[in-house]
């Protein structure tokens, strides 16, 4: 295991250092001269601009910036925020933890709808409760979570008064009004996740219900419910529970424009500000951030499915 | 209750059932693209046409879609913006294909080191979920249509890096593959000649089911300003400017959110219907 896991952080880190290389090559198709943007209305005084090109390395090759962005990156500091002055590192922790809160309320509902609706569309294959189920999930895929946003804040808010339209109050203030402001965004981001997670428990539930193991327990006499539950449902987790992971990691890039419909303060709405301001060293510290976050899910859904998987464990 | 127990005519039914809704789907996308392509003669207004005398109009038997925020006509609007939609998808997948499949053959047949760098490359485009990398490509390139969809296609090409090279080994390793190398077929030759076509099918799938993703991003990017710029119409920035307007102007929230729902519903169908239909092994057990 332990050796498994120090070959499986060795392919982790040439994708890393592709990933930070490909995300600061970012700023070579920026049109214009960045010196320019950042003087504001110094730019016609050459002393500022070769001031501001110096501090940024920018009079420097390409590959010796790279490799002073790359050192200051790998000890935690992601650069100064051309707009907000402040480091690019604290504005993401601090905006992480709201979009965190928005995931997580998303992947509860994403689950407790998906996987229910999977087991039970394989259970009643090919019967209406399955075509039902399919049909709603190939919904719930094919529609663009905006616009499901605004269609909710029309019925909900607009047509009904029952939610807040836009607004974010932290948990930690008032638990029901953080609630109350999270609920319709994180449905809707919790809808696309329900859906891909259906589809696969159902893929999945339909492989187990086939197995020999199910036939027997089937034969002993074992009630269906137990064999469902007990058998199917616990050996098909196991590819769901690692694609569940890599669902979380995706709900980062859902929560952008989820963010920005119900003007939630979180990672979403920082890179969008950012990218509007022309502000280019948050959306490279935002866009790296969410790639780490990403490859570090994936790492743990590989140690999730080893552990979960006794053939495995002991290999 | 039992899976294996299916009766011919169920089994019938319901594949009967998934074709219908595969045609469906495809006739749904068919009438998407003619109203993209006639657009110009089809629409009852001009979308750029302003009126201060027509502005928020509710749906009515002149405007059928209603008005927006500039008494511009809502329905030639959407009808004008399947343009950049459909193009915006089929431009920027096609993008990706000619990107993504050449490197994925490449890969796949030389292995070695150049399949090592290539499948990282890939590799590290993928630990970027597809959206944000489309944004930040978008945002560093420029707020335009055309940028949008190079940040769409070079988003989406890592996934046809992959189909293709996955399907490359697996051909490569092939009699038949074997017996043209034997008979001293160039490796080009028999990529092109004996690769290529077959891995077309499941290169079609993935290409339909990519347009679908393709327009939702064009229109986020739009939605959020980095794509097609206004006045011209497109689903996603006449969304946003919907917003503003929810309480007063719903229909203009309804309208374009709908035509990007049902496009990507018929292209998702149509996806699924093809994989079925093209690829025996994913058959729905």
């Amino acid at each position: 295991m332990a050796g498994w896991l120090l070959r499986r952080i060795g392919q982790i880190i040439p994708t890393l250092l592709i990933l930070s290389f490909g995300i600061f090559a970012l700023q070579q198709l920026m049109p214009g001269d960045p010196a320019l943007i950042l003087a504001g209305e110094d730019r016609g005084d050459p002393v500022v601009l070769a001031q501001i090109r110096a501090e940024l390395m920018l009079d420097r090759p390409m590959w010796e910036q790279y490799l002073h962005w790359l050192s200051r990156v790998l000890v935690g500091d992601f650069g100064f925020s051309w707009r907000i002055r402040e480091p690019v590192g604290a504005l993401i922790l601090d905006k992480l933890p709201v979009t965190a809160q928005l995931a997580t309320m998303s992947f509860i509902i994403g689950v407790v709808i998906g996987v229910p609706a999977g087991v039970m569309s394989a259970v009643w294959k090919d019967k209406p409760a399955d075509w039902g189920i399919n049909a709603i999930a190939l919904f719930g895929i094919s529609m663009p979570n905006f616009w499901l946003g605004i269609m909710m804040i029309l019925l909900f808010s607009v047509q009904l008064g029952w939610l807040p339209p836009s607004g974010y109050v932290p948990l930690w203030e008032d638990p029901v009004q953080s609630l109350a402001t999270t609920i319709m965004p994180a449905f809707v981001l919790g809808t696309g996740v329900a859906s891909v997670l259906m589809r696969h428990t159902r893929a999945a539930m339909l492989g187990a219900l086939t197995q020999d193991y199910v036939r027997t327990a089937r034969a002993k006499g074992v009630a269906e419910r137990t064999v469902i539950a007990r058998h199917a449902l616990r050996n098909a987790l196991v590819p769901v529970v690692t694609l569940g992971t890599i669902e979380f990691g995706r709900l980062l890039a859902g929560a952008v424009l989820t963010e920005q419909i119900f003007s939630i303060p979180g990672f979403g709405k920082l890179v969008v500000d950012a990218v509007f301001n022309r502000d280019y060293p948050v959306v490279q510290g935002v866009v790296l951030a969410t790639a780490l976050i990403f490859v570090a899910l994936s790492l743990l859904a590989d140690i999730l499915y080893m552990l979960i998987n006794p053939r495995l464990r002991n290999a | 209750m039992s899976v294996a127990a299916q009766s011919p005519a169920r089994r019938a039914l319901s594949t009967f059932f998934r074709h219908r809704l595969a045609v469906f789907g495809l006739v749904v996308v068919a009438v998407f693209v003619l109203a993209a392509i006639l657009a110009p003669w089809i629409s009852p207004a001009d979308p750029l046409q302003t009126s201060w005398t027509a502005i928020r109009r509710p749906p009515s038997a002149q405007y059928w879609f209603g008005t927006d925020e500039n008494g511009r006509d809502v329905l030639s609007r959407v009808l004008w913006g399947a343009r950049a939609s459909l193009m915006a998808g089929i431009i920027a997948v096609g993008g990706a294909v000619l990107i993504g499949v050449p490197i994925g053959l490449v890969a796949g047949l030389a292995g070695g080191w150049i399949d090592a760098i290539i499948s990282r490359i890939a590799d590290a485009m993928l630990a970027v979920p597809f959206l944000i990398l489309a944004i930040a490509l978008a945002a560093f390139l420029g707020p335009a249509l055309e940028n949008a969809m190079l940040a769409i296609a070079i988003s989406a090409s890592p996934v046809f890096v992959r189909l293709a090279r996955g399907m490359a080994q697996d051909a490569a390793s092939s009699d038949w593959a074997e017996a043209a190398r034997a008979m001293g077929n160039p490796p080009w030759r028999i990529a092109l000649r004996h690769v290529l076509p077959n891995i077309a099918p499941p290169l079609l799938v993935q290409a339909t089911l990519s347009i679908a993703e393709a327009i939702i991003a064009e229109a986020s990017l739009s939605f959020l300003g980095l794509g097609q710029q206004p006045p011209s119409p497109s689903w996603g920035s006449m969304l946003n400017s919907a917003q503003r307007f929810i309480e007063s102007a719903p229909w203009l929230a309804i309208f374009p959110g709908l035509a990007i729902f049902l496009l990507v519903l018929a292209l998702n169908l149509v996806g699924d219907g093809l994989r079925d239909a093209l690829d025996p092994r994913s058959q729905k057990r």
